[in-house]
Parts: structure tokens; C-alpha cells; sequence
């Protein structure tokens, strides 16, 4: 859980104290971290346009899991609602040629970094409007033109991928930083640990960007990582690891910028933790939560929205009142029914795009 | 006899060998409190617990590095792949570690290990998790590969699969998951390796085919029997060993062939049969042999693109029209 507490009977360990898997570390205490001297408030510009983010995130989700009840998508389909604050508030941070990569829970970092939402909705529905013209889906979103690098199925794959973007940019004598993004699951991985040792050998510019929802798929983090601190791994690698909260924005772009500035500054590779949670289940098929936690955790979760804090946060600094709050969901709302309607509207992929791309400059053999 | 669904029917198969013999135990991703994801193992944990039902962090080469190191003492681990395109991450440990040992050590060690899962296409799930990769497994010597297309088959090959001492790839189309059969209630049953089945006898063409494709056979017999065209349906069942007698006595009968395979047509292990086919039985042929694989493309998400790619009835037929003439 977010706030350090796990249900009884998920404990790993018989007459284990909750207590123990308690996040340790003093940003985790439930407590905003005080700001540093560098931490200027954000302007009400900024805490709007992070508002509407957040919100077109979670509508969006929400039309891509009804266009799997639907029908119009298929396959594995994986929302990001409740992790929005963790994408977002980092992104927010990164330079327009940093290399974004990051695993199949890819919807929200795609719209943040400026995809087309019908794009993306086409996509996953499977269209010729798609980003990928309909071929790669739900889980492989791509953008060449936002440095979005996708988008990818094979847990813990790309994060050799981002390591390897890091790489190719520093080559390149650019002073871009790699954000590599993956879920706890993807920490138990070999290759990871393979890269890992290679970013810090040859002081390469990537985060790894850990968000950590304390799921893999329907197992418990408790259940499959030896160190539920999976920060610490790092420390063997000589490299610089912390754990942080994901679910307040804010927060979330105070470390960002710090981390990332230090990164770009060092070229030294950083190994970091968001903790956040995912409100839906694992994927869109997954329909027996039940299996690996309770309603009431569930709940316990959602007290930490990360657009409920946002809220919260405007409401007492009289940022923004309530009723432009409810204009600006209603705005997103009648977004997101265009983008879904448009993106349903798109046309299926003509017939002969089967072949195209397979090879930059041939045909595989036709037929079967 | 009692009517199962394929994912039952495997699901008592592992149920009968863990309870008969204790150095038996699962492993895999989700498997145990998850239930497993596409419920194969589905109360196991509950019955038999974590001693026997291991769930297991994602770590593909690892698990099934630790699942050889513990069938070389001893142990007959069935490990699941979520999917078989996972076993693509495992395939050093597989090909390069497991395959080998019993030969390397001059027979001093032996590998009794399942690897099993759902390989093949399902529903849109897109480039990285549609591969069919028995035909890979079954260039490999050392391992043997099987590919069990109805309930009493998976059912009784499992166990098969568990009591065999080598290192043995066990592939389930996910599209077979769901249907129905019967298996036998004498639970000392079980199919043998290296045995063709003959689901429907004929006299015109001999249509070979493996797993999900065996089914698309039969749909394609039942068209050209509209047309009073007899055709044999072979189920090949076990690719390593290939039982190529029950192939071979077929095709001199028929003397003709179409062999169907989901895996991509070209290097798939259809085109495998087709050439012992050809080496073999050339004199009795009065046609080039057929075949149909799945289109020589990454899988595309998009459901029609998709459906251009996995050998359906239609085209079976019309390959088989052509090698009838
Ligand atoms: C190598 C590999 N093994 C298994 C899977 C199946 N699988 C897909 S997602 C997933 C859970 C991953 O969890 P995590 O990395 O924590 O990411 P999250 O889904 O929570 O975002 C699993 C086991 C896979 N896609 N790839």
C-alpha cells in the first residue's frame, strides 16, 4: 500500500508485522517531504495545466476500457488510473530530446509527452489512424517524434533498450538523459541487473524509474522480491538509488527536476522507486482482483488520489475553485468522447499493410 | 469417461502426478495465488500449497535455470511459461544447459523437466506475445516436443510428459483452452510420444496437422467431404519424436498431402514434414506435397490483419483443391 500498510492475510511471512514492509524512507512517511531552497511554488498556470493532464489520463482510461468491453480493442490492455501523478509529474521535468522508454502500461506517458489522444485510441482500437497504423496496440505505443520509444510487451526488456538509448545519445556527444520506466515485476528481471552494472561501469545518462504499484500482475510485492526496497538494489551497482511517494504531483516534480538536473550534470546513471498504486486491475482482463487484494485496500488507496490531492491542494492555497475544477472535468470529458468517437471512425488497416514494415527496404515472401 | 474442457483435462493430469509422486512440483508466474492467467492451475495452490504450487518473481531464465539444477538431483519440476513467448528468455537455459547435459556428462545426468504454456496466437496479442515456437524447440536434439490438440490428449500426455526423463517443451494453443472432451476415468492412462493420431480415415488427400491446426484440419475434411472428396486427418501430436510411419502409411495410401502449421511458413516445422514426405514417400505421390504456415510477418494487433495471418479453413481448402487438381 501506499501509506506502508498491507492486509493480514497478504503477509509473506507468518506472524510477519505489517510494520516491516512499511516504506522507510522519509519521503515515504505518508508526509509531504519539506521543499528545498530550489522549490518555488508553482504557478496557478502550472497546477491547472497539471490538472487537466491528470484528468484527460484517467478519461481516457476510462473510454479505453469501455472500448475493450466493447469490443472495438482486444489483447492485453493495461491502464495507468491512479499512477497518473508519477508520469506526469516527471515528465513535466525532462528536456524535449530526453529518450522516454517504458513497458505495455505505456497510455499515459504517451498523451503526456504529446501524443494525439485519437492516436493513441485509434491504436488501441486497432486502426489505420493508430500511431502505429493499427499494428502494434494497446501496449506498443511509439512516438519517433516526442522521443517516445514505446511501448513494449516483454517484461523488463526495454529497460536494456533505455540503457542503450542513454548510450547511443551520449555517443552522440548530446547532453540527453534516458528516463527508463518499469514496473516493480520488471525489477526481478536478469537483463536489468545485466544493465544496471553496465550504466554505472561506463557512467551512463539513464534514470530507471521504478513505479512501483506493488503488483506484478496478481503477485504482491511481498511475495516476489527478496528486499521489498527495491531501490537498494542499486547499491551494489555503486550507483545513487532512493525511494519516493508517486501519488502527489507535485512532489513528484520537485524530485524529478532535481534528479534529472543531477543526471544531465554527472552523466551518472540513478536508480529510483516511485511508489504509487493502480487503481484498476492488472489488466483489462484481469477480473478476480479479489485474489490478491481487498476492497477495503483498494479504498484505503483511492484516499490518495493523486487528482484528489491535487484538488485538495488548490482548494487550500485558493488556487482554483470548485466549480472551475468541474469545468475543466466537464472540458475533459467532452474531449475524450470526441477522441473516442474519432478513433472509432477510423478505418481498419487496408489489407496489404500486413506486409509493409516488416523491413525498411523489402517485402517479406507473401502468402501462407 | 468424463467431459472436460482441454484446460481441466491438463489440470487433472498435473493434479494425478503431483499426488503420485512427491519429487513432482509447479512453478511459474501467477500460477499459485493468482490461480494461474489462463487458470490451468487454477485451486492448486490452495490444495497442494507452496511447496508444491511455487509462484515465482518474473524471471524466466532463472526459473528455468533453477528448475534443470533441480531435475539434476532429483526433481521433476513442470515449469509454466505465462506464455510461450516468455520461453524465449529462458532458451539459453533450455537449449544451451538442459538439452545438453545428459549428453555432455556421457549420460551421468538427466533433465526429467516440463516446460509448458500457451504458444500460438490468441486474440490481438499483438508481435511479442503471439510466437509459435515448437518448430525452434523441435530443431533442438536433446529435447523432445509435444503439442496436444483435444482433451484426453493433453491429459494424457502430461503425464506422459512428467514421467519422461528428459527435458520436454509442452505447448497448448491458447485457442484450445476452452474446448470440450472426454478422457478416461482409469487414471493409469496416457498417450504415448512419438504416436501420430488418425482423427478421421480417408482414401483422397492425407491433411497433416499439429495442435490447433489438427481442428482446422478436421473443418477442412468436412468441407471436402461436401464435395465427396475423402480426406485422412492426421494428428501429429508429438513433433520430437515424429512418428513419420503413421504420416508415411497415410500419404502411400492417398498419395497426396497438405501439411498445416500456425508457426510462420518459412523454417516452420510443417516444412519439416513436407521434406520427409518428399524423401520419402516420392514414388507414391501423384502431387507436390502441400503446405499452409501462418504469414511470414511479426503478428500485427489489428483483429483483421491478424486474421490474414493464422491458417484458417479457407485457405487449407483452397490448398487442398490445388493439390487435389
Ligand atoms: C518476460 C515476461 N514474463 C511475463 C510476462 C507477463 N506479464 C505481463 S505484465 C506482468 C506483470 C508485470 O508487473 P510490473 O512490472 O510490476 O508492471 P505493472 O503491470 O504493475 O505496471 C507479467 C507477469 C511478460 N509480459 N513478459
Amino acid at each position: 500500500m501506499a501509506d506502508g500498510t498491507i492486509p493480514a492475510q497478504y503477509h509473506r511471512r507468518h506472524g510477519a508485522n505489517p510494520q516491516e514492509y512499511a516504506l522507510s524512507t522519509s519521503s515515504n512517511t505518508g508526509k509531504r517531504a519539506a521543499p528545498d531552497s530550489s522549490d518555488l511554488p508553482e504557478s496557478p498556470a502550472l497546477l491547472e495545466h497539471f490538472y487537466r493532464e491528470m484528468l484527460r489520463i484517467r478519461v481516457f482510461e476510462r473510454f479505453s476500457e469501455q472500448a475493450y468491453r466493447a469490443g472495438l480493442a482486444g489483447g492485453y490492455l493495461h491502464v495507468y488510473s491512479g499512477m497518473e501523478a508519477t508520469a506526469i509529474g516527471w515528465l513535466s521535468c525532462i528536456e524535449k530530446h530526453d529518450p522516454v522508454i517504458t513497458a505495455y502500461r505505456d497510455h499515459g506517458h504517451a498523451l503526456y509527452l504529446g501524443c494525439d489522444a485519437t492516436a493513441c485510441m485509434a491504436e488501441i482500437m486497432g486502426r489505420s489512424g493508430g500511431l502505429s497504423r493499427g499494428k502494434g496496440g494497446s501496449m506498443h505505443l511509439y512516438s519517433a517524434e516526442h522521443n517516445f520509444y514505446g511501448g513494449w510487451g516483454i517484461v523488463g526488456g526495454h529497460t536494456a533498450l533505455g540503457v542503450g538509448l542513454a548510450f547511443g545519445t551520449k555517443y552522440q556527444g548530446s547532453d540527453a538523459v534516458t528516463h527508463c520506466f518499469f514496473g516493480d515485476g520488471a525489477a526481478n528481471a536478469g537483463v536489468l541487473f545485466e544493465v544496471m552494472n553496465m550504466a554505472s561501469l561506463w557512467d551512463l545518462p539513464v534514470i530507471f524509474i521504478i513505479e512501483n504499484n506493488e503488483f506484478a500482475m496478481g503477485t504482491r510485492l511481498e511475495y516476489h522480491a527478496a528486499e521489498t526496497e527495491l531501490h537498494k538494489r542499486a547499491e551494489g551497482f555503486g550507483m545513487e538509488h532512493e525511494r519516493i511517494d508517486g501519488m502527489d504531483v507535485l512532489e513528484v516534480r520537485q524530485h524529478a527536476r532535481r534528479i534529472i538536473d543531477r543526471v544531465r550534470k554527472t552523466s551518472r546513471p540513478y536508480f529510483l522507486e516511485i511508489m504509487n498504486y493502480r487503481f484498476a486491475g492488472h489488466g483489462a482482463a484481469d477480473n478476480d482482483q479479489s485474489l490478491y487484494r481487498t476492497p477495503e485496500e483498494l479504498e484505503r488507496a483511492k484516499k490518495r488520489d493523486p487528482i484528489l490531492l491535487l484538488e485538495n491542494h488548490m482548494r487550500k492555497n485558493n488556487v482554483m475553485t470548485d466549480e472551475k475544477m468541474e469545468a475543466i472535468q466537464a472540458e475533459v470529458e467532452e474531449e475524450m468522447e470526441k477522441v473516442y468517437a474519432d478513433a472509432a471512425a477510423s478505418p481498419k488497416p487496408d489489407p496489404e499493410e500486413v506486409y509493409t514494415d516488416v523491413y525498411t527496404d523489402m517485402l517479406p515472401e507473401k502468402g501462407h | 469417461m468424463a467431459t472436460l474442457t482441454y484446460r481441466e483435462a491438463l489440470r487433472q493430469g498435473l493434479i494425478e502426478e503431483i499426488e503420485r509422486d512427491e519429487s513432482v512440483f509447479l512453478m511459474g508466474e501467477d500460477i499459485g495465488r493468482y490461480q494461474g492467467t489462463f487458470r490451468v492451475t487454477q485451486g492448486l495452490f490452495e490444495q497442494f500449497r507452496q511447496k508444491r504450487v511455487l509462484d515465482t518473481p518474473i524471471s524466466e531464465p532463472g526459473i528455468v535455470g533453477i528448475a534443470i539444477g533441480a531435475a539434476m538431483v532429483g526433481c521433476r519440476p513442470v515449469v509454466e511459461m505465462m506464455t510461450m513467448s516468455f520461453s524465449i528468455l529462458a532458451m539459453d537455459q533450455i537449449i544451451n544447459h538442459a538439452a545438453k547435459i545428459h549428453y555432455m556428462s556421457g549420460g551421468q545426468f538427466k533433465v526429467p523437466l516440463v516446460i509448458r504454456g500457451p504458444g500460438g496466437a490468441a486474440n490481438q496479442l499483438s508481435a511479442q506475445h503471439s510466437h509459435s515456437l515448437e518448430g525452434w524447440y523441435a530443431h533442438v536434439p536433446g529435447l523432445k516436443v509435444v503439442a496436444p490438440s483435444t482433451t484426453e490428449d493433453v491429459y494424457g500426455m502430461i503425464k506422459t510428459a512428467i514421467r519422461d526423463d528428459n527435458p520436454v517443451i509442452f505447448t497448448e494453443n491458447p485457442g484450445l483452452y476452452g474446448i470440450k472432451g472426454e478422457i478416461p476415468t482409469d487414471q493409469s492412462f496416457t498417450v504415448p510420444f512419438g504416436k501420430a493420431a488418425v482423427r478421421k480415415e480417408g482414401t483422397d488427400i492425407s491433411l497433416i496437422g499439429y495442435s490447433r491446426m489438427a481442428h482446422v484440419c478436421m473443418e477442412v475434411a468436412e468441407e471436402l467431404d461436401k464435395d465427396g472428396i475423402d480426406a485422412e486427418v492426421i494428428d501429429v501430436r508429438s513433433l520430437l519424436p515424429l512418428d513419420t510411419e503413421t504420416i508415411y502409411n497415410s500419404v502411400k495410401k492417398t498419395n497426396r498431402a497438405l501439411v498445416m502449421y500456425e508457426d510462420w511458413r518459412s523454417g516452420g516445422f510443417g516444412a519439416e514434414i513436407v521434406a520427409r514426405i518428399q524423401e520419402d514417400c516420392f514414388d507414391y505421390l501423384d502431387a507436390p506435397v502441400g503446405r499452409i504456415g501462418g504469414l511470414n510477418v511479426p503478428m500485427p494487433y489489428a483483429r483483421n490483419l491478424e486474421l490474414l495471418c493464422i491458417p484458417n479453413k479457407e485457405v487449407g481448402l483452397a490448398k487442398a483443391r490445388e493439390v487435389l487438381g
